[in-house]
């Protein structure tokens, strides 16, 4: 019997929300399959089993918030269907259940993430990533109060849930799981209240699509939340350095202008895909910048998975990976990058796409601005800024003349690299940039 | 009613009293009665012998009575300010706190060196810092600072007895101190931190002349219905963090006050002893009340400005309990 759980889908992510099932129990799966839709507060994202055979039971109701590595579901992976035995409702010691799972789906490459794998790291004590701030001591007695930290409002400095909250929230909230020890509660006897709004639908026969929109109403508030803890974390933790350039694109935006007149309307490049490969090759010459800053250490990544900053509709960002991105030609990358906007903005993100970028890019020409200085997004050690593609005069050879021209600035990690290694990364991009035929 | 510094002087007659091998040295100590009043009647009772002027000059004096200590007798050196310690830190550091470990075990400084320190007098930034901290780093010394009367009167003799030298802090501010001493006080124990008001609710670490602050602080929180543990150090080295860390324990909200410049302070090893030995138990970031990082200055508001006073504490205390600032 093995058990489907709640993956980690982010560095920052320590709980999520099934927002639908896309199995029912009796369904055979097999290993990849997608099983669950999961919410992370930031998409919602399919999520694919790793052992394959027969649903069991769904543990989890559509709705319900839970920490990283809760079993969702019971997977019977014997051939024989029908004595399923009746799995009990998760408990806080049942972690000993391990699921019989391959490490990792074999079509992806092994070994390059220090993200956590759902089965083997059930959420504590995963790492500082995405932390709740508690104090201490409000740690300790969530602990004994079997409390979720992570439900409990902050009423203390700088966001900090102070043991008087939580208190507080057990005071007013009933137990989950029934584990809660009284003994340590306050005073005051825990009464039924009000059911918070991730308290699972009771109405067996309502519809997934109102739910889907009624957690993602819930996923909009606390969106802004998480990006402004990974950013403050960010902001915090990163020495930052920024450099920035302006390249000609003369030679790009005319080979483009001749390769798109060849191609089909649905198949034209945007200048976009040019400077994600050449961003993704020149991360591929520059491994300084193409990794994870974990543990005190730079841990440079043997793939380049190019983060590609994406606004969803409603507000909101996200940035997934675009896998292998500088070994892809650029007609393949361009389908990438419209498959991956597509399925970001419908909420179809995959595990993988959220949690294995290597560099990231954000383009903001799109909105006007002329340059972007953004912020890296931990534990990646560097992020590449695009503005907009514009007109400017230009000397060439002694020359003046009239070029379209984009900034283009790094912000990077100095505990992993100097300006000096950021500025070789940018020029190459340049180089890059002046034979796209070449990309 | 008893002055603390009348209770100084009680003790070092006192002392002077119980071994003959005691005796008094600093500059205008004698026929002047110390530049505050400490030893005022001592020279008439206990004679030139025994109650010593010295020159001005800190280094030579402070090495003499290192010499004497070293020579079996059981030398009082005063110094008129911690400030004019520091002419003499090269004797404080490189003889007497070393000498014991130097010398294999075979040789001990049983020295007593008093000093005034602090602010709050109008003397400006020559006569008013707070260095105990600072003397509070070097091992070999033991560093005390009594801010009650009955602690004023009674460390003296208990730090005479040990082998090693002792250094004692005396807050200026805390010379007219007046209170009820009862006619036995005697020596008291140099070893352990005292709790001077019981709480449930934070903790308030302090010593010397920040003690009355932080009791005053505590008057106005319980007021406001909050209940403050007052922990008086009293010993600055060896730290008795047995005290205060079990205090934080149960309160879970810490402040340290100390009047030296929070920098690289006293307050900060608390501080950091505390973070270091009940880190589960702490509900909040631990506080710090400390004087501004300026040198003290003269005029009276500005002062005040620069050193902790009630408020302040109150304050740092309302953050640690409430989040609130």
């Amino acid at each position: 019997m093995a058990e489907f759980r709640m993956p980690s889908l982010g560095a920052d992510m320590d709980e999520g929300t099934v927002i639908e099932w896309l199995v029912q129990p009796g369904d055979t799966v097999h290993k990849g399959d997608p099983v669950a839709v999961v919410d992370t507060d930031k998409a919602a994202i399919e999520v694919e089993t790793f052992a394959g055979g027969t649903i069991g039971k769904l543990l989890v109701p559509v709705g319900e918030r839970v920490q990283v590595g809760t079993p969702l579901a019971t997977i019977d992976s014997s051939t024989e269907v029908g004595s399923v035995p009746v799995p009990r409702a998760p408990a806080a010691g049942s972690a000993a259940v391990e699921a019989p799972t391959a490490p990792e789906p074999s079509a992806a490459p092994a070994a390059e993430l220090p993200a956590p794998e759902p089965s083997a790291a059930p959420a504590r004590g995963a790492g500082e990533a995405g932390r709740v701030k508690a104090s201490p001591y409000a740690r300790k007695l969530a602990r004994a109060l079997g409390i979720d930290l992570g439900t409990v409002p902050a009423t203390g400095q700088r966001g900090l849930i102070t043991s008087q909250d939580v208190r507080r929230f057990a005071e007013t909230t009933p137990p989950a799981n029934g584990r809660r020890d009284t003994s340590l509660s306050a005073p005051a006897a825990p009464k039924p209240a009000a059911p918070t709004v991730s308290a699972p639908p009771t109405t067996p026969g309502v519809p997934a699509p109102p739910i889907r929109r009624a957690a993602r109403h819930v996923v909009q508030r606390s969106q802004r939340g998480t990006i402004a803890r990974l950013m403050a974390r960010a902001g915090r933790e990163i020495p930052h350095y920024y450099l920035s350039t302006t390249v000609d694109l003369a030679a790009a935006v005319g080979w483009l202008t001749r390769t798109n007149r060849e191609l089909p309307v649905t198949e034209r490049l945007v200048p976009a895909a040019l400077l994600l490969k050449a961003t993704a090759l020149a991360a591929r010459r520059h491994p300084e910048l193409n990794g994870y800053w974990t543990d005190d250490e730079f841990r440079p990544a043997d793939q380049v998975h190019l983060g590609v900053a994406i606004s969803l509709r409603g507000g909101g960002l996200v940035a997934p990976a675009l896998h292998d991105a500088d070994a892809l030609p650029v007609r393949d990358l361009m389908a990438a990058l419209r498959d991956l906007v597509e399925r970001a903005r419908s909420g179809r993100l995959r595990r993988a796409e959220m949690t294995d970028a290597t560099i990231t890019i954000t383009n903001l020409g799109d909105q006007g601005v002329e340059s972007v200085h953004g912020i890296v997004y931990p534990p990646q050690v560097a992020l590449v800024g695009a503005g907009r593609v514009v007109e400017r005069p230009w000397a060439v050879n002694g020359l003046l003349g009239v070029r379209p021209c984009q900034t283009l600035t790094l912000a990077a990690d100095h505990r992993a690299t100097d300006g000096f290694t950021g500025g070789r990364f940018l020029t190459t991009i340049d180089h890059l940039l002046q034979t796209p035929e070449e990309l | 009613m008893t002055t603390y510094r009348e209770a100084l002087r009680e003790g070092i007659r006192d002392a002077m009293r119980r071994d003959d091998r005691v005796f008094l040295m600093g500059e205008d100590v004698g026929a002047y009665g110390g530049c505050f009043g400490v030893s005022l009647g001592l020279l008439e009772e206990f004679g030139p012998d025994r109650i010593r002027d010295t020159p001005l000059s800190e280094s030579a004096f402070v090495g003499a009575g290192i010499g004497a200590a070293m020579a079996g007798m059981r030398p009082i050196v005063e110094i008129m300010t911690v400030n004019f310690s520091l002419l003499a830190l090269d004797q404080i550091l490189n003889n007497a706190a070393t000498l014991r470990h130097m010398s294999g075990g075979q040789v001990g400084v049983p020295l007593v060196i008093r000093m005034t320190t602090g602010a709050g007098r109008q003397l400006a930034a020559q006569h008013s810092h707070s260095l105990e901290g600072w003397f509070a780093h070097i091992p070999g010394l033991r560093i005390v600072a009594p801010a009650t009367l009955e602690d004023a009167r009674g460390m003296l003799w208990t730090a005479l007895l040990d082998p090693d030298p002792v250094l004692l802090f005396e807050n200026g501010a805390l010379y007219p101190m007046a209170g009820d001493l009862a006619a036995d006080a005697g020596p008291v124990d140099i070893d352990h931190a005292a709790v001077r008001r019981p709480g449930t609710d934070m903790t308030l670490v302090t010593y010397g002349g920040s003690l009355g602050k932080c009791l005053d602080a505590a008057g106005q929180l319980a007021a406001e219905g909050v209940s403050a543990e007052v922990i008086d150090l009293r010993t600055l080295r060896p730290l008795d963090d047995t005290t205060f860390v079990e205090s934080v324990r149960r309160t879970h909200r810490a402040v340290v006050v100390d009047e030296g410049w929070r920098t690289g302070s006293l307050s900060a090893e608390v501080s950091a002893r505390i973070t270091e030995q009940a880190f589960e138990d702490l509900d909040a970031p631990v506080e710090r009340v400390c004087s501004a990082e300026v040198p003290m200055p003269y005029a009276k508001h500005l002062e005040d400005a620069a050193l902790p006073q009630p408020a302040g504490i109150v304050a740092a205390a309302r953050k640690v309990v409430n989040g609130g600032g």
